[in-house]
């Protein structure tokens, strides 16, 4: 076995986001009151899909390895050890083994095993007898083969053929490791975990209350007394509550870039920042329904857009354009700015591509004195239904009439799945920046989130190529002719990348937001207050 | 009378039992349902996940069935469990209840305090400076929308105070506790204060002008006498049945005046349910204000006959 990362190397190799010397000694206590933008379903991370129940209950948890909380870009490099001690890769790439901490302990007061590590991915591979009642991820884990432990503290994952990029997965918010001695059920209501945090209560569209754990494994951590989690669903009175100094944080990565300046404008002293979600906002086409099993109507609708002007109006200028992966200097993986802009669409001269796409629509049999009239679906949701508004105005340059049709959200999924769209206005997040989550999830034939059903046969040969690849400039060249494959099909045309704010107040030190997923960076064990 | 409150209550039943048919099956016919939810939200589905999340939460039963176990259990006092907290019903809804009730009877308190006097007032004074000013204030009273005042009154305290009147389950002095309750309810209650207002005005100019208050008058009555004792007493009717209404409309308004304030009682808590399709929960809830808003009415019914002698209900 060739041992590629040790707690004390990884520490040395990483720079911190913040300047500990100049933040001055963490302080001790205190209550970190944040508010929360809903109230999350329930408290399993590992049946949820979506930040809110992240935020929330990461503190609660630990992984076997996890991102580096005070680096803001997620990466291979920037993973740590958690509950594991080190973790070795087999010469083959197929067996990735963990030496467990010793002397961990849950919650309640049981100690953590290699047992819990086995029936968490058990579990999550749908092989055990207990079952989520949903469970969002288990694709993540289709090249698992197996999960063996030898003695109490060490795991191994058997795979059926390399895949560096689990290691990523693994270290993803999403990935918290769960006890075996706590039911599903009793995990989604009362949450046990070996976190730095432990679960209080939960009151549904009420609070979330996390207490510092006494025992944490990580000497001298957290600086905290707890976490409190006001759930506010009404976005300005969350603000006023912000500026008025009842809460010490907003919602991570919730302030909306008008928002935004209205609390630097009442609260000047507070630290604000702006940084990418790594969600896009894109097209979803249903192309295997007229018209859009047309290619030629397809190319003109990637043709018609202005995606400055989206960026420019959704966003005031704070958000980027890029293909699938997300753009640099947030992403990892994007294309060159040069390939990007070779794409059909993407180039700087949006006339042009206009001029273009009337052709195209011509030949399809649609000009000014024929104009195609279609529906665009999207959720009943602002941030999907504006754009949704620009896209319609956006399309009206092509001869295409768009009409507006707002879903809600119980009815979104249902719709998309039965393929009940000509044309949808999509979101899409992803946890880990790495192109094995975004492709095998959003591209891959027979993929349940691969709305478009888009299949192609020879990219998927790449998705693989890619995905067992351990050279990362190798891999980067794969990825990104991946991406602008997938752009040039109009296999889901990406809009934008979103950027949203976070602030706190002045005496919140520790806090660092990350640059290329909003899933992973809520442990808040570093977290401390100056006051 | 005894007959007539026997029949009134049979009809209650009976009113009952229908609003309760109507809340489950329009409940069904709303398209998607918990499941659809939490899948939508996971974005992916699982056929076999899906049946089973339905057979665990009884969704796969057929809608009679649904309906009867429903009523089973709550003749056995009963809730079910919440869909999405995983917790009984009654333990979800309980707690919630005397939030939104005294904010709702401060709402009302305030909006009959403030009403019905300056109704008198403005009546007594008609077509004076006062009258037109109150009939001013009355009018936007009815035009504000109590999320907007709601909104306003947060900026104003912050701006003003650097404080924000916002729900807190552990007030720690009286002014904070008086705050978290009474402002909200000012906010709910100004336009129902508006509305009584309004009809205490027109019914007090109605009465003003019988001959029996032009006989009190000559027989030397004072002005605060014949304004009070003999015409208020006769034109308070209509208000009642106004503020009776009020009180059944008034969960509307805290739907939005909670959310705004961030409190948390059964309106917004209704309305969060309903977002997930939280059956059990909306069910029993909308059950329960049916409950309040049938006997509120009964209780109005009621009060007709103690206030005005006139009225006798009899067989």
């Amino acid at each position: 076995m060739r041992s590629v990362h040790a707690l004390a190397a990884a520490a040395l190799l990483l720079l911190p986001a913040y300047d500990v010397a100049s933040a001055g000694e963490p302080k001790q206590g205190g209550i970190l009151r944040v508010y929360h933008r809903d109230s999350p379903g329930s408290a399993s991370i590992h049946e949820g899909a979506t930040f809110s129940i992240n935020v929330p209950f990461m503190p609660v948890f630990n992984n076997l390895v996890m991102f580096k909380q005070d680096v803001a870009q997620n990466s291979a490099d920037s993973i740590v050890p958690d509950l594991a001690e080190s973790w070795a890769w087999s010469d083959d790439g197929k067996k990735l083994t963990f030496k467990l901490k010793q002397g961990v302990k849950w919650h309640d007061g049981k100690p953590f095993t290699s047992a819990d590590v086995k029936c968490t991915f058990d579990m999550l591979m749908g092989k055990s007898q207990q079952k989520f009642r949903q469970n969002p991820r288990k694709s993540w884990y289709n090249q698992v083969e197996d999960v063996t432990t030898s003695g109490d503290f060490e795991a191994s994952f058997s795979l059926k053929r390399p895949q560096p990029a689990l290691l990523s997965l693994l270290a993803s918010g999403y990935t918290p490791v769960y006890p075996c001695h706590v039911s599903p059920a009793d995990m989604r209501t009362k949450p046990v975990g070996t976190g730095p945090f432990k679960f209080v209560e939960f009151k549904a569209n009420e609070s979330i209350k996390l207490t510092k754990n006494p025992d944490y494994f990580k000497k001298g951590l957290p600086h905290l007394d707890g976490i409190e989690f006001t759930i506010i669903t009404n976005r300005s009175t969350a603000i006023l509550g912000f500026v008025s100094g009842r809460f010490d944080m907003t919602f991570p990565t919730e302030v909306s870039i008008p928002l935004l300046k209205e609390v630097k404008s009442q609260a000047p002293n507070a630290v604000c920042v702006v940084e990418p979600v790594n969600v896009s906002t894109n097209i979803i086409v249903n192309s295997s329904a007229p018209p859009f099993d047309n290619i030629d109507i397809r190319r003109a609708l990637a043709l018609v857009l202005d995606r400055k002007a989206f960026v420019s109006i959704l966003y005031e200028g704070q958000a980027d354009i890029g293909g699938t992966m997300l753009p640099a200097p947030g992403g990892l993986w994007a294309m060159p700015k040069e390939m990007l802009e070779s794409i059909p669409g993407y180039g700087p001269d949006v006339n042009a591509n206009r001029e273009e796409a009337r052709k195209l629509m011509q030949k399809a049999g649609y000009g000014p004195d024929k104009r195609l009239a279609v529906k665009v679906a999207t959720r009943n949701i602002p941030i999907y239904r504006d754009p949704a508004v620009i896209l319609i105005d956006q399309m009206k340059n092509i001869h295409i009439d768009g009409d507006l049709d707002v879903v809600d959200t119980a009815q979104w999924f249902p719709k998309v799945a039965r393929k009940d769209y000509s044309l949808g206005l999509n979101l899409t997040g992803n946890a880990v920046d790495d192109p094995d989550q975004s492709f095998y999830e959003n591209y891959s034939c027979g993929s349940e989130r691969n709305y478009t059903n888009y299949c192609n046969r020879e990219i998927e040969k790449l998705f693989d190529e890619q995905s067992v690849e351990k050279d990362v400039a190798k891999r980067k060249k794969l990825v990104w002719e991946i991406d602008k494959k997938l752009q040039e099909d109009v296999a889901r045309p990406i809009i934008l990348h979103a950027r949203q704010g976070s602030c706190w107040q002045p005496y919140v030190k520790g806090i660092t937001i990350m640059v290329n997923s909003s899933y992973n960076g809520y442990r808040y064990e570093d977290v401390w207050m100056d006051k | 009378m005894f007959a007539y409150i026997v029949r009134r209550l049979a009809l209650m039943l009976v009113t009952l039992i229908g609003i309760s048919i109507i809340i489950f099956v329009l409940l069904r016919v709303v398209p998607g349902n918990i499941v659809d939810i939490l899948f939508d939200a996971a974005g992916f589905v699982d056929p076999t996940d899906k049946a089973n999340l339905e057979k665990e939460l009884g969704l796969n039963l057929p809608i009679y069935q649904q309906y009867l176990n429903w009523i089973g259990g709550l003749l056995h006092g009963d809730l079910g469990y919440s869909y999405v907290s995983e917790k009984p019903a009654l333990q979800e809804i309980l707690p919630r209840i005397p939030i939104t009730a005294r904010l709702a009877a401060l709402a009302l308190l305030f909006s009959a305090s403030i009403g019905i006097p300056l109704g008198v007032l403005s009546a007594v004074h008609q077509g004076s400076r006062l009258d037109y000013t109150l009939r001013v204030v009355s009018l936007s009273g009815l035009s504000l929308p109590s999320f907007w005042l709601g909104l306003l009154i947060l900026m104003a305290s912050v701006s003003l105070f650097g404080h924000m009147p916002i729900y807190n389950p552990n007030p720690a002095t009286w002014t904070e506790a008086f705050a978290i309750y009474a402002v909200p309810a000012m906010a709910v209650g100004f336009r129902s204060a508006a509305l009584t207002m309004r009809i205490t005005r027109s019914s007090m100019l109605e009465i003003l002008r019988q001959d029996y208050i032009r006989t009190a008058r000559a027989k030397g009555a004072s002005e605060a006498s014949v304004n009070y004792r003999h015409a208020l007493k006769n034109a308070i009717l209509p208000v009642i049945t106004v503020i009776g209404i009020e009180a059944a409309f008034l969960i509307g308004g805290l739907i939005v005046t909670e959310t705004v304030f961030n409190i948390p009682g059964v309106a917004r808590f209704l309305v969060e349910a309903l977002r997930w399709r939280d059956y059990p929960i909306v069910q029993n809830l909308v059950m329960l204000i049916a409950v309040v808003v049938v006997v509120a009415n009964f209780t109005v019914d009621m009060l007709y006959a103690a206030i005005d002698p006139r009225i006798r209900y009899g067989d």
